[in-house]
């Protein structure tokens, strides 16, 4: 199964053009895309930073969730609907961008050790209203958070080189298979 | 020496020139320029939120100020280390283009700013919230917004 057909449809819609082509809308909606790196990863940075015991360790996890988090959920969604519209703008070329592949991956890597992570403090709640330094399951959570979040802005702003586009051959195999070039490849 | 003729002979230091030859150091750079900048974020936003009593409760914004700091002066030392290498490759054209000169312009004032009235207010009031605590926050948040902005903009000249 490949996405690729419904992006090739989207890349013909009016507005995807409208969006590409427009001089001013698309580095204003960059501009806000990267603008939002504040207000969310910044506030994730000090959740994780506190998950990991290296800030507010006088402060339980649970207060400073409910005092950050809402702020970072905010932020992240403004993200989503910005990064939405740069995909929108340009959908096959940032659909067979390694860079962008391996974005999602970390994305969906840091949403997954979100879930786990609540889960277990659900259970333990005891951790959630404790000063100090969590567990260390918890705090290599933490830490794995602070490292996906952080590949993914390396990745974002990898996204605008080429060296690994599919018109850019010869390249390894395994970087043709990453990139899904292998689909459109002769 | 004008300022052009400066920025010309800054641009052939030797870092300068080995950033600009090579396809993939400048966005590595730029990169890491941008973790400092999210870092950044959360340090100046975690406190004045604070101070415009959404932040955390019951401490005191003395105390966030604190606990933030030493993150906060990470990431703009980061942010340096990086920006520099950063602007040495492309001195010139960055003397030309707008959105440098309001970027080094906001910088200033935002650093400025954040050491000399922002955070001595914070430790001066220390268990109360200094007076206009929501102005103080809301020029940090501007300033600084104003900053990464214009910095974003740069690419685009």
């Amino acid at each position: 199964m490949s996405l690729l057909p419904f992006c090739e449809w989207l890349a013909g819609t009016e507005w995807s053009i409208a969006l590409h082509e427009s001089l001013h809308v698309y580095p204003m909606v960059q501009t806000i895309h990267v603008l939002v790196l504040l207000p969310f990863i910044g506030m994730v940075i000090f959740v994780d930073l506190r998950l990991v015991g290296w800030t507010f360790r006088d402060v339980p996890i649970a207060e400073i969730n409910a005092r950050f988090l809402p702020w970072a959920i905010g932020a992240f969604c403004i993200s989503v609907i910005t990064g939405a519209l740069l995909f929108f703008a340009i959908p096959v070329r940032t659909y067979l961008s390694i860079f962008f592949r391996i974005k999602l991956l970390m994305l969906l890597i840091a949403g997954l050790n979100v879930i786990f992570l609540h889960r277990d403090t659900r259970r333990n709640k005891d951790i959630w209203g404790a000063n100090g330094a969590p567990p260390f399951r918890v705090r290599v959570a933490g830490g794995l958070s602070l490292l996906s979040w952080g590949i993914v802005i390396i990745m974002g702003r990898m996204i605008a080189y080429n060296w690994f586009d599919c018109n850019r051959q010869p390249q390894p195999d395994f970087i043709n298979w990453m990139a899904g070039c292998t689909a459109i490849l002769p | 020496m004008t300022t052009l003729q400066l920025f010309e002979r800054l641009e052939t230091t030797a870092l300068g020139v080995t950033i600009r030859d090579s396809a993939w150091l400048f966005p590595a750079i730029e990169s890491f320029h941008l973790l400092g900048l999210a870092t950044l974020g959360g340090a100046v936003l975690v406190v004045d939120l604070k101070l415009f009593g959404l932040g955390l409760k019951n401490r005191s914004a003395d105390y966030v100020l604190g606990q933030t700091q030493p993150w906060l002066l990470g990431a703009i030392a980061t942010m340096l280390a990086t920006g520099i290498p950063l602007f040495l490759s492309e001195a010139v054209k960055l003397y030309f283009a707008p959105a440098f000169q309001t970027k080094m312009c906001f910088l200033g004032m935002a650093l400025l700013f954040t050491f000399f009235v922002r955070n001595p207010a914070i430790r001066r009031y220390k268990n109360t919230p200094p007076p206009l605590a929501k102005l103080v926050a809301a020029t940090s948040i501007a300033l600084w917004l104003i900053v990464a902005g214009s910095g974003r903009w740069i690419g685009f000249s």
